[in-house]
């Protein structure tokens, strides 16, 4: 479903974030890509979507990332952004929401149908003329998952979705990430929610993949995690 | 709340109103947009000494308050910057313009305070008509009425983008002026050393945001065209609506009906 071939990428010369970076990620696998600050996570999901480009090949289902096939990579990728208020920047929940279905050639009929199945799937009916800044972060954040389903993408991408919510909202986000059946890749310091959303992880480290394999087994890793300036989860720590 | 929340908060109260229900509120943006463009017209072409006629013009915006249940008040203190500055237009009138043009009592009135008078009263209608085109319409609605008269698009959405971005610039300047003030207790205003530094770093923060925004608009596919909100269709009402505030706007501007009243009830 998604490859990276050898990638490689640096905003200055001779300064690479991203270097030699190659792995593959199955049809409907949720991956959870962790690393410290400056790892290169951000790059990595910037690559995948076409705003950045560099060296080597990525394929999203089998087409080549570059600037002629950007509209039919982005068709198959929805990215929820980790700050919400730069995702929902129509007046209400609802012309979000219909935002990217209309400019992907639906009808007004069949983007609206598309929502409310969205809102219904979700349980955020309540949510749809509501306007984006009368509503809460939790909320928000939601809102901005549902924006992304209505898209009705294969692999969903999340930067940190559970950022800044309070524990209440950030257990709905997790409990909706694991009932979506799309490919995930999700991005996140937070750990104990990789451990629950994720079945793979990916370590990164200056820009090279430093390990790759079950959630599980990566998270439980103390002399892994410490090397790279990570800890355990929580849950895992045993304090 | 500091002063950029307010004003963020006040942005997002323009939306509020628009969302509410009224009549005026019920009526095809189209017809509201064309109706306000030439009530602006009429007022704008009165003669500058015609204030008794163009005084009459304030039936509109009075009408429009009430039916639409906007409150006058909110209103005069959401134009409360733009009002003076509109006002102070006229204000050297007076200076160049001696000549008596009429005497209230035994007090001679020159033509320049008439014309001065008659700038202000233009100003305040037309800020009026166009606020209350604003508060019952929501952004997205004017935008398609403004391409269903074949605006040009990049227009519209320079238009839409500019109103949406104003309060994503007003978010960073609260979080920047909040920063700035608890590092600088009890000072007032943002000091003058400072001011070149606070607004580089605002522009490049603006554009931080921008970019992140347009960058999501693209990743949901967008390509340099909004679908608008359609609003209500033109219907007959919208029609009436758009015709009888025509013919009356035409009938004020040329019948002076305050004039004809004064006669009315001199005789």
């Amino acid at each position: 479903m998604i490859e990276f071939q050898h990638v490689s990428f640096s905003y200055e010369k001779g300064r690479s974030v991203i270097e030699d970076l190659s792995f593959r990620i199955e049809r409907g696998e949720s991956v959870g890509l962790i690393g410290a600050n400056g790892a290169g996570k951000s790059t990595v999901m910037k690559l995948l979507l076409g705003l950045l480009s560099g060296e080597g090949k990525i394929l999203v289902d089998g087409i080549e990332v570059n600037k002629a096939s950007l509209p039919a990579v982005r068709r198959r990728l929805g990215f929820v952004l980790q700050n919400s208020d730069n995702q929902m920047f129509m007046p209400t929940v609802y012309e979000d929401m219909i935002f990217a279905p209309l400019n992907y050639g639906l009808s007004r009929e069949e983007a609206e149908r598309r929502v409310d199945d969205v809102l219904e799937r979700l349980g955020l009916q309540e949510l749809k003329y509501r306007h984006n800044h009368r509503i809460s972060g939790g909320e928000k954040r939601m809102a901005a998952i549902a924006t992304i389903l209505a898209m009705e993408p294969e692999v969903i991408l999340m930067d940190e979705p559970s950022a800044a919510l309070d524990p209440y909202n950030r257990r709905i986000v997790i409990n909706t990430i694991c009932g979506l059946s799309q490919t995930k890749l999700i991005t996140s310091h937070d750990l104990d929610m990789i451990l629950d959303t994720c079945e793979r992880v990916i370590l990164l480290d200056r820009g090279r993949i430093v390990a790759d394999g079950p959630a599980d087994e990566i998270l439980r890793n103390r002399e892994l995690l410490e090397a790279h300036r990570m800890e355990l989860p929580f849950c895992l720590a045993g304090r | 709340m500091n002063k950029m929340e307010k004003a963020l908060h006040e942005l997002g109260e323009m939306d509020d109103l628009a969302a509410q229900d009224s009549p005026i509120h019920r009526l095809s943006p189209l017809a509201k947009l064309l109706s306000t463009i030439l009530y602006i017209v009429v007022v704008v072409s009165f003669h500058k000494y015609d204030l008794s006629g163009m005084a009459v013009m304030l039936l509109f915006p009075v009408l429009l308050f009430q039916i639409s249940g906007i409150p006058v008040r909110t209103c005069f203190y959401k134009l409360r910057i733009v009002l003076p500055l509109v006002m102070a237009v006229g204000l050297f009138n007076p200076f160049y313009d001696r000549a008596p043009l009429l005497t209230i009592g035994s007090v001679p009135v020159s033509g320049g305070v008439v014309s001065m008078l008659s700038l202000m009263l233009k100003g305040l209608l037309c800020l009026m008509a166009s606020f209350l085109l604003i508060a019952t319409t929501p952004i997205d609605s004017l935008c398609a009425a403004l391409r269903k008269l074949h605006l040009p698009a990049m227009l519209v959405t320079l238009l839409l983008l500019t109103y949406r971005y104003v309060g994503v610039m007003t978010e960073e300047l609260a979080v920047m002026t909040d920063a700035y003030h608890l590092c600088a207790p009890g000072q007032k205003g943002i000091h003058v050393s400072a001011w070149g530094s606070f607004l580089g770093q605002l522009l490049l923060r603006s554009m931080d945001r921008a970019q992140e925004l347009y960058n999501s608009m693209q990743l949901r596919g967008y390509h340099g065209h909004f679908h608008y909100a359609p609003g209500r269709p033109f219907g007959p009402q919208d029609a009436l609506y758009t015709i009888g505030c025509a013919a009356a706007f035409l009938l004020l501007r040329f019948v002076n009906a305050a004039e004809l009243l004064g006669r009315l009830v001199v005789r």
